[in-house]
């Protein structure tokens, strides 16, 4: 029972037909243990958010072709609809947003919104619900709590917007949280106290979080293990420490350089040249090979396969042959 | 009062190279209006006595939360708003009696961080960076146009007819910076004008900007959020908190040891990039309180662990802080007169 | 119509090529507005060369053929109560009807987008006192309005373009100044304003190419509430005189006929009922070929 992975997600396909087709994700593999803390890091473009929202079955099914298959707890999602669905959604799993202000309904107090959803999961009344809401409210640690139940999105700062949407997220107790660049429209001050706040909250409910973001500093504060996403898969994944301190796809290297975390002033950047594929072809060679400071001929033949270079990990270079195959 | 202080600094310290730009005591407050009659409510206190210097050829990196009053001060700068109170003096010239706005409208500029915005839709990017010179009556805007794309790293012929929704935010932002150095300025603002790009974008801009500058001898005001790049481009840093100035020293000096509370607290809300050494308590709790009616004496105190009575009594002015004499905090415990507890501590520190 | 075009694109002097281009392209995708284009162009070009048609004199009544029925040897859409040819009428009513109909909202365009743009850019009090006067106006119900003013300056086909033009300036300017506010304040053109550009430049090049777009958007789909309001001041007989053919007055002269002969009495309905259908769908079809950010 224990050895369920929370989330397994595999070969998944995303592409959407439009007037330009866009592969957005292509053959993506990911697992994710009962209450672990996985950053999903990648630029836009890279197919981050369009992964959560086919975790949350959010994509407009008219213009999508997805296939491959998705896991939670075992039950394949992909085939779930109607009540199972919005019992999925919002129960065992939810969703917190960047824009807080975008997210939560502007006609609704705080107190309203919680409520009517924990009385939709739960079954319990409208006077229960309210007290879960002011429970959830102390638990992201909101002060004054009762009198933030009664008000508006629009009353509060973007800070406690957020931690609302968080409370939000958490009422019904879900096994696996994804956070969409939740910090990003955030004060750095501000940010800080939301990835600590989330950090003891995983602690203390014990779910998994998908914590998406651009930003290498906020996956490295928040996980514990990162995924690099670029052009629709994962290129690089493992634990935190071993991604900072021996990142070896090209360009994870490069997006760690980037960041520019400590560099002095005059030094020239090693930016990573040119720009992401605009993935209107499917992928089937190593996507950044055009802009690989070290591509061999081999990488415009075929796509990399994932090599392992230690436990828990892999990397999606062929560089990386060198170190594994003997 | 705070502002002469530090406006006999400022000129101190200019030495015989007089500063390309000399702010003095820059306010505005902008009005909250409502009501039937459009009566005024409330006053946003943007941009409340702020004064500085820009040295030429130096890059001056404002950072600040939102709401601190940098997009304000960029935009007092260029005239996009006028001052309530304060003076500009451009290269020793006062703007509006020395110099006019049109004048020095054709010295400085400024790149906006939304790189889709600060483009008009319907021209393409050729006639968008030959406007400039056009209106101002430059001989050949259009060749300048592609001169410049060529210099921003974008190739003339596959570019100058395209629309900006056919390019990608960097090179957008390319042609914003070309837009902006059409003018032949001396001064460049860009105010978070790498911020919404992607990071391996915007390290290429970044290595751009320093080429550009270097080529057209260009002075920088360069305003973030993001201390990383401040310190990577900055030869000085300014930090602002609701609309005044907490602090401002070399580059050097304030990512050694910060002398106000606040500068400390947005240091340490940076990310680690350790994960054997997280971050374990928020710096700060709370959100920047917001510049409508901002707290009594020093505006920090509300948030300030360190903070006495003196701090909500007293409005700090900046003085000088530690070994170096350019490096200027607002804050009463580096000044031993004002009374509070740690004040002798600190400065002997 | 094509005077709006060319207005909005000779404001971005040579950048117009590719943008319109690029406008016509995704429209002529659009299949729907492709279809309504070419209903519309052929009840035009049949109003404007219904003397060259070798239709019936829609002027001339016969007692003995009053009422026939759609598909009368002779008569494909019958007559109406005087006798006179349904088809013939409806082709001359056109003429009137469009004409009514797309007049005012093309005074209304320049007039309204003038307003607009002048009170959105300058702002303040100028703002204040353009808008404020446009509120007035638009407390009134539209038909309610046109019909006060129509009363107060008389029957008559001038005076219905003037009454109608009149309605229409109120929402025109409302459009056209919050489209200009929304463009002022973006950083384009702070952006022009710090390479010295003057006022009348900026909104020459940078506002109204922006602006028109919308606002012509927006026009295409009054004109066809502009024509079925021309078409009730007929019906109320405080615009077009009979027996001029146009469709309100015929819809209103054949309305004692819809017992006696129902499909006939309700063709003008039907006409007025596919132009302003199309007028409205080639709007949204506009709207969205013009969208660049898809």
């Amino acid at each position: 029972m224990t050895d369920t992975p929370l989330l397994e997600i595999s070969d998944l396909n995303v592409r959407f037909d439009g007037e330009r087709t866009v592969h957005a994700i292509n053959g993506l593999n990911l697992s994710l243990g009962q209450g672990e803390m996985l950053g999903l890091l990648g630029e836009s473009g890279s197919g981050k958010s369009v992964t959560l929202k086919a975790l949350l079955r959010l994509l407009p099914p008219k213009r999508t072709q997805i296939d491959g298959s998705i896991r939670v707890n075992g039950a394949d999602i992909m085939t779930l609809s109607g009540r199972r669905l919005s019992s999925y959604r919002g129960g065992e799993v939810s969703m917190v947003f960047q824009e807080p202000a975008l997210a939560l309904d502007p006609v609704y107090t705080i107190g309203d919104q919680i409520a009517e959803t924990v009385m939709r999961h739960r079954g319990i009344g409208r006077k229960a619900a309210m007290e879960v809401a002011l429970d959830m409210l102390m638990k992201v640690r909101i002060p004054s709590p009762e009198r933030r139940l009664k008000n508006y999105p629009h009353e509060m700062s973007g800070g406690m917007r957020q931690r609302a949407m968080i409370a939000l997220a958490l009422s019904c107790r879900p096994k696996l949280l994804l956070a969409d660049e939740p910090t990003t429209a955030l004060d750095a001050t501000v940010q800080i106290q939301i990835l600590l706040l989330l950090r003891e909250l995983q602690r203390e409910f014990g779910m998994g979080i998908i914590f998406v973001t651009h930003d290498i500093g906020v996956a490295v504060e928040i996980s514990e293990r990162v995924a690099i996403m670029y052009a629709g898969n994962i290129v690089e994944e493992g634990s935190t420490r071993d991604i900072i301190r021996d990142a070896r796809h090209p360009y994870t290297r490069g997006l760690l350089s980037a960041n520019l975390h400590n560099v002095a002033k005059g030094t020239r950047l090693e930016a990573i040249a040119g720009a992401p594929p605009s993935l209107e072809t499917e992928p089937v060679t190593c996507q950044f090979a055009p802009r690989c400071p070290n591509a061999l001929p081999a990488c415009e033949k075929g796509l990399p396969p994932f090599f392992v270079p230690g436990p828990g990990r892999r990397v999606a270079c062929l560089l990386e042959n060198g170190a594994t195959a003997d | 009062m705070s502002e002469t202080d530090t406006l006999r600094d400022n000129r101190d310290r200019g030495g015989p190279a007089q500063p390309l730009v000399l702010a003095q005591n820059l306010t505005k407050h902008f009005p909250i209006r409502s009501g039937l009659l459009n009566r005024q409510t409330a006053t946003v206190h943007a941009v409340d006595g702020v004064s500085f210097a820009v040295h030429k050829g130096e890059t001056l990196g404002i950072v600040g939360e939102s709401g601190c009053g940098k997009s304000t001060t960029a935009r007092l700068l260029i005239g996009l708003i006028e001052l309530d109170d304060g003076t500009i003096v451009f290269d020793g010239d006062a703007l509006g009696s020395a110099i006019s706005l049109r004048d020095m409208r054709k010295s400085v500029q400024m790149v906006f961080q939304d790189s889709y915005a600060s483009l008009n839709p319907r021209l393409t990017i050729e006639e968008t960076i030959a406007f400039g010179p056009k209106v101002q009556g430059l001989a050949d805007p259009l060749g300048r146009a592609r001169d410049l794309l060529g210099k921003v790293g974008l190739d003339p012929n596959r570019f100058a007819h395209r629309y900006p929704h056919e390019l990608s935010g960097g090179q957008r932002q390319r042609v914003n910076i070309a837009r902006a150095l059409a003018m032949s300025p001396r001064l460049v603002i860009l105010d978070e004008a790498v911020s919404a790009l992607d990071k391996s974008v915007e390290a290429q801009v970044l290595n751009l900007l320093c080429d550009l500058k270097d080529e057209f001898g260009l002075t920088y005001v360069f305003i973030s959020h993001d201390l990383n790049v401040v310190r990577f481009i900055s030869d000085r840093v300014l930090v602002m908190y609701l609309g005044e100035v907490v602090e401002v020293g070399p580059v050097e000096a304030i990512y050694g040891k910060q002398a106000h509370p606040y500068t400390a607290s947005l240091f340490s809300a940076m990310p680690s990039m350790d994960p054997d050494n997280r971050t374990m308590e928020p710096p700060l709790s709370g959100d920047p309180p917001n510049p409508v009616n901002p707290p009594s004496g020093c505006r920090f105190h509300t948030r300030c662990r360190f903070a006495e009575d003196v701090c909500s009594g007293a409005k700090p002015a900046l003085a000088t802080f530690g070994n170096h004499p350019d490096h200027l905090a607002a804050c009463h415990m580096h000044d031993p007169a004002s009374g509070h507890s740690l004040a002798g501590a600190e400065a002997s520190a | 119509m094509s005077t709006a075009i060319a207005l909005a694109a000779s404001a971005s002097t040579s950048g117009r090529r590719g943008y319109w281009s690029g406008v016509l392209k995704r429209f002529s995708r659009d299949p729907v507005a492709v279809g309504c284009t070419v209903i519309l162009l052929v009840l035009i070009l049949a109003a404007i060369f219904a003397p060259y048609l070798d239709l019936a004199d829609p002027y001339k009544g016969s007692m003995i053929k009053r009422l026939r029925p759609v598909g009368t040897e002779g008569l494909p859409l019958g007559t109406d109560e005087q006798g006179r040819d349904m088809l013939a009428r409806l082709i001359y009513g056109g003429r009137l009807t469009l004409y009514v109909g797309l007049m005012p909202v093309v005074f209304a365009f320049f007039i309204g987008a003038a307003l607009g743009v002048t009170a959105g850019y300058v702002g303040g009090f100028v703002n204040t006192v353009i808008m404020r006067v446009v509120d007035i106006f638009f407390a009134f119900p539209s038909v309610l309005l046109a019909i006060a003013i129509s009363g107060a300056l008389g029957a008559g086909i001038v005076n219905s373009l003037v009454s109608l033009t009149i309605v229409f300036i109120p929402p025109i300017t409302r459009v056209a100044e919050s489209v200009t506010s929304s463009v002022r304040s973006l950083d384009y053109i702070d952006a022009a304003k710090a390479s010295g550009g003057d006022a009348f430049t900026i909104v020459r090049v940078h506002v109204l190419g922006n602006v028109l777009g919308p606002v012509f958007v927006y026009a295409t789909s009054l004109t066809s509430v502009c024509m079925i309001l021309a078409a009730g001041l007929s019906f109320l007989g405080i615009g077009v005189k009979p027996p001029e053919p146009e469709w309100g007055l015929m819809l209103n002269t054949l309305r004692t006929a819809i017992y006696v002969n129902p499909v006939v009495a309700a063709l003008p309905g039907i006409m007025i009922f596919i132009t302003s259908l199309c007028l409205n769908l080639l709007s949204d079809g506009l709207r969205s070929a013009m969208n660049v950010r898809d």
